[in-house]
C-alpha cells in the first residue's frame, strides 16, 4: 500500500499539480515573470517586498507582498517564473515525444507487420536518423529558422521517432507470430484491420508507457539545450533557462539555480517512476 | 446455430462432385529458415468428403500443423507451397485464388481452430466482439443483431450463461473457456470444413471430451467436413471417419478408422501403437517407445523416412522412397511402405 503510494499516487499527484499550475497561471495572483526589480536582486525565499509607492491611492496592504521563492538575478518573481516556465518544459517534453509516438509508431507497425522491402527502408531511414548528430541538427534549425518553440517541438520530435520506431517495431515483431493474430487472418481480416484491430491496441500499452520515459527525457534536453543557446530566447523563462541562469550566482544566491533544478528533478522523476509502475502493470496478460 | 444466419453472397463456382468437399494432390511445403529450408510437409494428397472427418495423427514435428496451416494458406514467413500442387476446395482452385478473394472463403468457408487457446484471443479485446468480428466479416448481420448472435454461438458451443462471458477479456476465462471462444469465433458462420489442430491438447481430460462431443453434433447438423489433428490416438479413434498416419511430412498410412485400427500395414503405425500406454499392462512394466529420432526435416532422407528406426527394415528402404500405394483388395487403404505388415508376416 505504502509502496503504491510512493511509486504510483505520489509521481501522478505532482504530475498532475504541475499541469494545473501551467494552466492556470494566467490567473494566479502573482507578478508577471519578467517584471524586473533592481531593488531586489537575489532576494531569499520569503522575502517580504515593500513595493515603491507608484501606484497613486493604492491600498496600504497592496505596497508589500512576500516573494515565496525569491528573486532572481535580475529581481524576476522566481514563483511566477518557474510557473510560466513549466509550460515552455512540458509543451516541448510532452509534444515532441507525441509527435515521435504517432510517426514512429506506426513506422514501426508497418516494417514489424508487413517484413520485407518495407521493413528494410524504414530500418534503414531510422538507422540514418540515428546516424544524424542530434545537436548539429538542432544548431542548423536554430539558424535557419530560429530558436523558439515551432521549430524546436519538430526537431526534438523527429529526433525521437527511430526510438519509437524501434519499440513498436520490436513488439509488432513479436504480436505478428503470435496465434490471434493469424486467427485474424484466417477469419478473412485483410492487412489494414489487423493492425488497427489486433496489433495496435497491444502496441499501444509498451508504446506508451515508453513515451512516458522520454517525455522525462524530453524535459531533461530542454534544459541542456537552453544552456547552449538553442532553448526559447531569455525573456520566455523555462526551466533549462533558469538554472542556466542561475548558474552564474550559484555562490551568492544558489536558490536561483536550485529551485527549478528541483521542480525539474521532481517532475522528471516522477515520470521515470510512474512510466515505470505502469510498465510493470501491463506486462503480465 | 439455432436460427440461420442471412450470409453474404458466397464465392460461388459450380461444384462439379459435390461429394468431396476437398481434393489435395502433391502438397508439399517448404520453409525458408536460417538453418536452410524445411521440407514440413512433402507430397501430401488426401481428399475428404463432406460430413467426414479426417483425423491426422504422428509425432510432434511431423508436419501436422503445418499441413493445416497451408490448407487455409497461412504459412509462417518463409514458408510457401511448392508449385504443382493441387488444392480443389468446394470445387475451387485454392492455388489460383488471390489474396482477396481467400479472405472470403477464410473463416466462412474453411476455419481453423488452433492448439492454444491461450494464445488465439486477443488479450485486449472483449471476447463479443472478437466473436462480433467474424459476423461482421462474412455474414449481412445487423450491428443492434450482433450481440444476440455472438450470445448464440456462445451457447452453441456449450458455454454456460453464455450473455454474461461476451463483456470479458480473455485473460478473465478458464483454458476450457477461451477454447470454446475460439471454437466459437471458428463455428460462427458454419464453415464447410474446420480445421482443428491439436483443439484439446491445452485441456483436461473431461473438457476434451465435452468439446469433441460438441463437435461431433454439430457435424451431425450441419454436415461439415472436419480434419482432426491429434496425437492422441484414442480421440483419433473414437472421432474419425478416417485416419491418416503422418511422418517425417509425409502420409505414411490412410485408411478407414476400423480398418486402420485393426489392420495396419505400415510399421510405424503399428509403433506408434504399440506406444500407448496401456491400463491392462502387468505393473512394472517400463513404457515402449519408438527408438531412435523422427527424420530431420531440413534434411530429409533419400528413403523411407522411418528406416533407420524400422524392425523390418531392408536395404532397398534406405535407397528408395515407397510410394503411397492402395492396398490391393481395398483401395482406401493406402500405405508407403515396400514390405507391409500382413504380407505373410505378423
Amino acid at each position: 500500500m505504502f509502496f503504491r503510494l510512493l511509486t504510483f499516487w505520489m509521481p501522478l499527484t505532482w504530475l498532475l499539480f504541475v499541469t494545473l499550475c501551467t494552466v492556470t497561471a494566467g490567473w494566479m495572483p502573482m507578478p508577471a515573470p519578467d517584471i524586473m526589480d533592481y531593488d531586489h536582486q537575489n532576494a531569499l525565499p520569503g522575502t517580504v517586498l515593500i513595493m515603491p509607492e507608484t501606484t497613486a491611492g493604492a491600498l496600504p496592504e497592496a505596497r508589500s507582498r512576500v516573494c515565496w521563492l525569491g528573486t532572481d538575478a535580475m529581481g524576476r518573481d522566481m514563483l511566477s517564473r518557474v510557473i510560466i516556465g513549466a509550460r515552455v518544459s512540458l509543451a516541448v517534453g510532452v509534444t515532441a515525444p507525441l509527435i515521435g509516438l504517432f510517426i514512429g509508431g506506426l513506422l514501426g507497425m508497418v516494417a514489424g507487420y508487413f517484413r520485407g522491402v518495407t521493413e528494410s527502408i524504414i530500418i534503414g531511414f531510422m538507422d540514418v536518423i540515428l546516424a544524424f548528430p542530434g545537436l548539429v541538427l538542432l544548431l542548423a534549425v536554430g539558424f535557419y529558422f530560429g530558436t523558439h518553440l515551432w521549430t524546436l517541438i519538430p526537431s526534438l520530435g523527429f529526433l525521437s521517432v527511430p526510438a519509437f520506431c524501434r519499440v513498436s517495431r520490436a513488439a509488432t515483431l513479436q504480436l505478428a507470430g503470435r496465434e490471434f493474430v493469424i486467427a485474424a487472418k484466417m477469419i478473412g481480416n485483410n492487412n489494414g484491420a489487423i493492425l488497427v484491430r489486433e496489433i495496435l491496441p497491444n502496441v499501444a500499452i509498451p508504446l506508451c508507457v515508453y513515451g512516458l520515459i522520454i517525455m522525462a527525457l524530453m524535459i531533461v534536453v530542454e534544459g541542456v539545450l537552453s544552456f547552449l543557446g538553442l532553448s526559447v530566447p531569455p525573456p520566455t523563462p523555462s526551466w533549462g533557462g533558469m538554472i542556466a541562469a542561475g548558474r552564474e550566482v550559484l555562490g551568492e544566491a544558489p536558490h536561483v539555480c536550485l529551485i527549478p533544478a528541483t521542480v525539474l528533478f521532481l517532475t522528471v522523476l516522477s515520470l521515470n517512476v510512474l512510466g515505470d509502475t505502469l510498465r510493470g502493470w501491463t506486462r503480465p496478460q | 446455430m439455432t436460427e440461420t444466419l442471412p450470409l453474404k453472397p458466397r464465392l460461388e463456382t459450380p461444384n462439379p462432385k459435390p461429394e468431396t468437399l476437398l481434393r489435395v494432390a502433391d502438397l508439399s511445403v517448404r520453409i525458408d529458415t536460417r538453418k536452410g529450408l524445411m521440407h514440413p510437409v512433402d507430397h501430401v494428397s488426401f481428399s475428404l468428403a463432406s460430413g467426414r472427418t479426417l483425423g491426422i495423427v504422428g509425432e510432434s514435428g511431423c508436419g501436422k500443423t503445418m499441413l493445416c496451416r497451408a490448407l487455409i494458406r497461412l504459412l509462417p514467413p518463409g514458408g510457401h507451397i511448392v508449385r504443382g500442387a493441387e488444392m480443389r476446395f468446394n470445387g475451387v482452385d485454392m492455388g489460383a485464388l488471390s489474396e482477396k478473394s481467400l479472405s472470403r472463403i477464410r473463416g466462412r468457408d474453411m476455419a481453423m481452430v488452433f492448439q492454444n487457446p491461450m494464445t488465439a484471443l486477443n488479450p485486449v479485446m472483449r471476447v463479443g466482439k472478437q466473436i462480433g468480428e467474424n459476423l461482421r466479416l462474412h455474414t449481412a448481420t445487423a450491428r443492434k443483431d450482433v450481440c444476440d448472435a455472438v450470445v448464440n454461438c456462445l451457447r452453441q458451443v456449450g458455454m454456460p450463461h453464455p450473455d454474461r462471458y461476451v463483456d470479458c477479456y480473455p485473460h478473465q476465462l478458464s483454458g476450457g473457456m477461451r477454447q470454446r471462444v475460439v471454437i466459437a469465433v471458428a463455428l460462427c458462420c458454419r464453415p464447410k470444413l474446420l480445421i482443428a489442430d491439436e483443439p484439446t491438447t491445452a485441456l483436461d481430460v473431461t473438457v476434451q471430451a465435452e468439446i469433441l462431443r460438441r463437435f461431433d453434433r454439430l457435424q451431425g447438423e450441419s454436415g461439415m467436413a472436419i480434419i482432426l489433428v491429434t496425437h492422441n490416438l484414442a480421440i483419433a479413434a473414437n472421432h474419425a471417419d478416417e485416419v491418416a498416419v503422418m511422418y517425417g511430412g509425409k502420409i505414411v498410412e490412410h485408411a478407414p478408422t476400423g480398418l486402420l485400427f485393426s489392420r495396419m500395414r505400415h510399421p510405424y503405425t503399428r509403433s506408434l501403437m504399440g506406444a500407448v500406454p496401456r491400463l491392462d499392462a502387468p505393473a512394472g512394466e517400463p513404457f515402449r517407445t519408438i527408438e531412435g529420432q523422427p527424420p530431420d526435416l531440413s534434411n530429409p532422407p533419400m528413403g523411407c523416412g522411418f528406416a533407420d528406426r524400422c524392425q523390418y527394415v531392408r536395404p532397398i528402404c534406405h535407397r528408395a522412397a515407397p510410394p503411397l500405394t492402395g492396398c490391393k483388395n481395398n483401395n482406401d487403404h493406402r500405405f508407403a511402405c515396400f514390405f507391409p505388415l500382413g504380407d505373410g508376416r505378423d
